[in-house]
């Protein structure tokens, strides 16, 4: 019965990731064919205006001035239809990948979130579904390349070298935080990796020789992005914040004191650390902008970095990656 | 936004260039020092600091979470070792450079709090600011049409806005203002929101109490260890542990004299998955406690569950195997006869343990050697070394080599119980000594060469480690980590918002303005300015027109990029 589950959630995971390589082509194509006409007719002399408008507008510290003021220009935004393929066939994919994970769940008959192999296959899932779920509230859909590329290498690294076999849980981590600690990590860690893709393309974005790249023309403008990546990352903050306190109680439980500076504590603490100063660098004269975009952007790399190098080569308490 | 925050918070205002510096006093440098201190910039660098400088706390080992690692990595990296000694890196987070960091950030987050807090009570207590001469550069503005309206429904108009406005939360009020015309202009000036300050202070202030908390926890708290054999118990005084880390503030009367007694300890292990196949799945401890002036109680410990007793707390930590050892010496006496805890070494407890006799005649001894639960015949697994293959009792064995001599017990010099320092000793059985070493399984006894006695594998029982933690402030860290989490909430997800309606008359009639002020992150303002306006319109029977200054309608459709 467990060998059955554990097939077919692994044929479910495989499917995934060809219908994420499909995604990302198309969404790729999608980006390569992107053409503004509108956007490229404005006569510069308006959007330049817009902008000092919308720069002015963050001086008297109403956002919500920026979207109007701006949203002229972004309304120029063309997407293709390449953008509809693309979408259908990151839900579709998405669709199987939750399936995969939750037969794998299932065949374990607990949460499937209990070594690295599993907790790869939650995490993405969890990053895509931030990703769709945000649809209903902004379009990002630009961020599909990235959002697809980033879960389809996790996927692949986590099937063919975090593989392991399903095993029952170890006393340490048999545990309702075990169900709560970890879930809401990858929440986090979901709205790290969409702002951290949104501080990457308002780098780009704000880069002065960015007529290289011809889609940039079709996104949103820097300010925007930025306001909507501190948006998400905000949402990410408040969820590694209860990650931290709920380790620090999971670990008084289980190792009799609740904080000892365990390497996983430790970096789970830079990163907590690192987007607290992005917070304020977002609340500081001159830090916002490019300077906050690249916190925000280390602030993810140290989140994977705990992820994969952390579990795999530090030494620790946090023995739990199954490898 | 006010000259609460930081002066080089973004929305503060910008600092005028050029501004002659005069030459500082002594107290003018304290001022401009603390100044800086409690920047924004100066917190964010010093945030950014702190995160950098735990990196390398990560990277060597610690001597409070791994002090064996500690020593492999000094024999490994002798030179190197000596810098990082030097530069405290072995003991990162209590080393003077990472303590000056967040205390520093702590000075300046507390410098940063308390003039926020105090302009904050102010602000709490005033009215909402005067309502701007033209709100049509405001975000979300919003007019109705123009209506022949009387002074009277003018009034009437804008006591209804406020009554709407107080209904949705605002703090409000009127105000009359000239109008250019010379006639006055009646409006409603609203804000509300003020818990969004109220969620930064709680957070940051919580923060501190979290700091004060752990440092005041950390010196009145202790911790112990005691391995305790099945049918033993442990007595919560300062012989009864095996070690024990007093905090700074110790003393023995914080320790309450409680026992446990270990009844039976409980491991179950995987034997259906061959995947897993001997993986513990399950640890219990049945225990007996004994609180001075209570009933004896009995009660269980797990890995995730341990012991609250007393104030203080006994968690499941480790457990092994401890061999029933007899040894009759040269008379026939009984010299030793107790379990001996052996250190698992291995997944399947392939353990080490030393027996120390020192009423032993006419010679004292010590034995060492090693005991498997299950061992690995010769035949499967080859070339003479024994290694256990399953960590249940499936097949108990016991090696043992015997010294004798001097163990160096009667200096008075504490030794480690698990280790026996055979340079002073005489090896009588194993290794190069004539006879082989012991090889017992449960029962058997083997007398040792030259009339030394015997050694008797009694038995074989079970031994835990038990961790016993005393942190009087843990609730309250846990308190303050809970306000750390509210304030955070409502810090970033409160809206703070500055609303105003305003009657405006004009040479065709009178119309109704809206407009808003977002201050802070407010993405939602103008849905909620014009949520407001089409409200306090439809109810007066207006329309409202298009914003004249946008091309857009008023209701903001959801945003799309
Ligand atoms: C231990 C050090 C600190 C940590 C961990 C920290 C963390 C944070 C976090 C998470 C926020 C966003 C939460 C909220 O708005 O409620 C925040 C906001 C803020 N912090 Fe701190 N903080 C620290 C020290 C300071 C210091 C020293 C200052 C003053 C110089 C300061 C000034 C502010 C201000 C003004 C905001 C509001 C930002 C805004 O307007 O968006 N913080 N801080």
């Amino acid at each position: 019965m467990t060998a059955t589950l554990v097939t077919f959630s692994l044929v479910a995971i495989w499917s995934a990731m060809a219908m994420y390589a499909l995604a990302f082509i198309a969404f790729t194509f999608d980006l390569a064919r992107r053409a503004t006409p509108d956007a490229l007719s404005v006569p510069a002399s308006v959007s330049a205006a817009a902008t000092l408008e919308a720069r002015a507008a963050a001086r008297r510290g109403g956002t919500a001035v920026i979207e109007r003021t701006t949203s002229a220009v972004d309304g120029a935004m063309r997407s293709t239809k390449w953008i509809r393929i693309a979408m259908a066939f990151t839900v579709i994919a998405w669709v199987l990948h939750v399936g995969g994970t939750v037969l794998r769940g299932a065949a374990a008959g607990r949460v499937p979130w209990a070594n690295m192999f599993e907790f790869s296959l939650t995490a993405t899932a969890i990053v895509v579904g931030v990703f769709l779920l945000v649809q209903f509230w902004q379009d990002l859909q630009f961020l599909g390349a990235y959002v697809t590329a980033f879960t389809l290498l996790l996927l692949g690294v986590a099937t063919v070298n975090f593989y392991v076999d399903v095993v029952p849980l170890p006393p340490a981590l048999q545990s309702a935080w075990l169900v709560i600690h970890v879930f809401v990590a990858s929440l986090g860690t979901g709205f790290f990796a969409l702002g951290a893709g949104l501080s990457i393309a308002q780098l780009l974005q704000a880069d002065e020789r960015k007529n290289k790249l011809r889609f940039l023309s079709t996104l949103p403008d820097a300010v925007r992005l930025e306001n909507m990546a501190y948006r998400l990352i905000v949402i990410g903050f408040v969820f590694w914040t209860f990650t931290l306190i709920a380790g620090a109680i999971w670990a008084e439980h289980a190792w009799g004191r609740y904080w000892g500076w365990d390497t996983k504590e430790v970096w789970t603490f830079i990163i907590w650390t690192i987007f607290a100063g992005y917070i304020h660098a977002r609340a500081t004269r001159g830090w916002r902008g490019s300077r906050s975009a690249w916190l925000a952007i280390i602030g993810f790399v140290a989140v994977i970095f705990n992820f994969t190098i952390v579990n795999l080569f530090f030494k620790g308490l946090h023995a739990y990656s199954g490898l | 936004m006010a000259s609460s925050r930081p002066s080089d918070h973004f929305d503060s205002p910008a600092p005028e260039p050029g501004v002659a510096q005069p030459k500082l006093g002594f107290v003018e440098y304290l001022r401009f020092f603390w100044r800086q201190l409690t920047s924004m910039r100066t917190a964010l660098f010093l945030l950014l600091l702190l995160a950098f400088a735990a990196i390398p706390g990560s990277l060597v080992p610690q001597t409070t979470s791994d002090p064996n690692g500690v020593i492999q990595y000094k024999e490994a990296n002798p030179d190197l070792s000596k810098v990082l000694d030097f530069l405290q890196v072995f003991d990162t987070y209590s080393s003077i450079w990472f303590s000056a960091i967040y205390l520093l950030l702590f000075v300046s987050l507390i410098g940063c709090i308390i003039p926020r807090t105090k302009h904050h009570l102010q602000s709490l207590r005033t009215k909402p600011p005067k309502t701007p001469a033209r709100l049509d550069r405001l975000a979300g503005y919003a007019s109705t049409a123009v209506a022949p309206l009387g002074a009277t429904a003018a009034a009437d108009g804008i006591a209804a806005a406020q009554r709407q406005l107080k209904r949705a939360g605002y703090r409000t009020r009127l105000y009359e203002t000239a109008a250019p015309g010379g006639a006055t202009e009646l409006s409603v000036s609203a804000e509300r929101g003020y818990l969004r300050e109220t969620g930064n202070l709680v957070f940051h202030a919580a923060l501190v109490g979290v700091l004060v908390a752990v440092g005041i926890g950390g010196g009145f708290s202790y911790s112990g260890n005691k391995v305790v054999v099945e049918g033993q118990s442990f007595t919560n005084v300062l012989s009864g542990y095996d070690s024990f880390n007093p905090g700074r503030f110790f003393s023995d009367d914080a320790l309450v004299p409680y026992s446990i007694t270990v009844d039976k300890f409980t491991a179950t292990y995987e034997e259906t998955n061959l995947d897993a196949y001997g993986q513990p799945i399950d640890y219990t401890v049945d225990v007996t406690t004994e609180v001075p002036g209570e009933d004896p109680e009995q009660q269980t410990i797990k890995v995730n569950d341990p012991l609250r007793i007393s104030g203080s707390s006994a968690y499941l930590l480790g457990n092994g195997y401890a061999p029933w050892i007899t040894v009759r010496d040269g008379d026939g006496n009984i010299a030793f006869s107790q379990p001996v805890a052996f250190l698992p070494q291995d997944a399947n407890l392939t353990s080490v343990g030393v027996i120390k006799v020192p009423d032993a005649l006419p010679e004292q001894l010590g034995l060492q050697g090693f005991f498997y639960p299950t061992v690995c015949s010769d035949d499967v697994c080859g070339d003479g070394a024994l290694t256990s293959v399953h960590p249940d009792l499936r097949d108990p064995t016991l090696t043992l080599q015997v010294f004798t001599g001097d163990l160096g017990l009667d200096e008075g010099v504490p030794t480690n119980a698990y280790a026996l320092n055979i340079d002073n000793l005489t090896q009588v059985a194993g290794g190069d000594s004539d006879a082989a070493a012991l090889l017992l399984k449960v029962g058997d006894s083997i007398d040792l060469p030259d009339g030394l006695g015997s050694v008797e594998f009694t038995g074989v029982q079970r031994f835990v480690s038990l961790d016993v933690h005393h942190d009087p402030t843990q609730f309250w860290v846990l308190l303050f980590a809970i306000l750390v989490l509210a304030g955070l909430l409502t810090g970033l997800f409160v809206p703070r918002r500055r609303v105003w309606v305003k009657a405006q008359h004009g040479a065709d009639g009178t119309r109704f303005e809206y407009a808003g002020l977002a201050r802070g992150e407010d993405p939602l303002l103008e849905t909620a300015v014009g949520d407001i306006a089409r409200k306090h319109s439809e109810s007066l029977g207006l329309t409202t027109v298009a914003a004249p200054s946008a091309s857009q309608p008023i209701r903001v459709p959801r945003a799309r990029s």
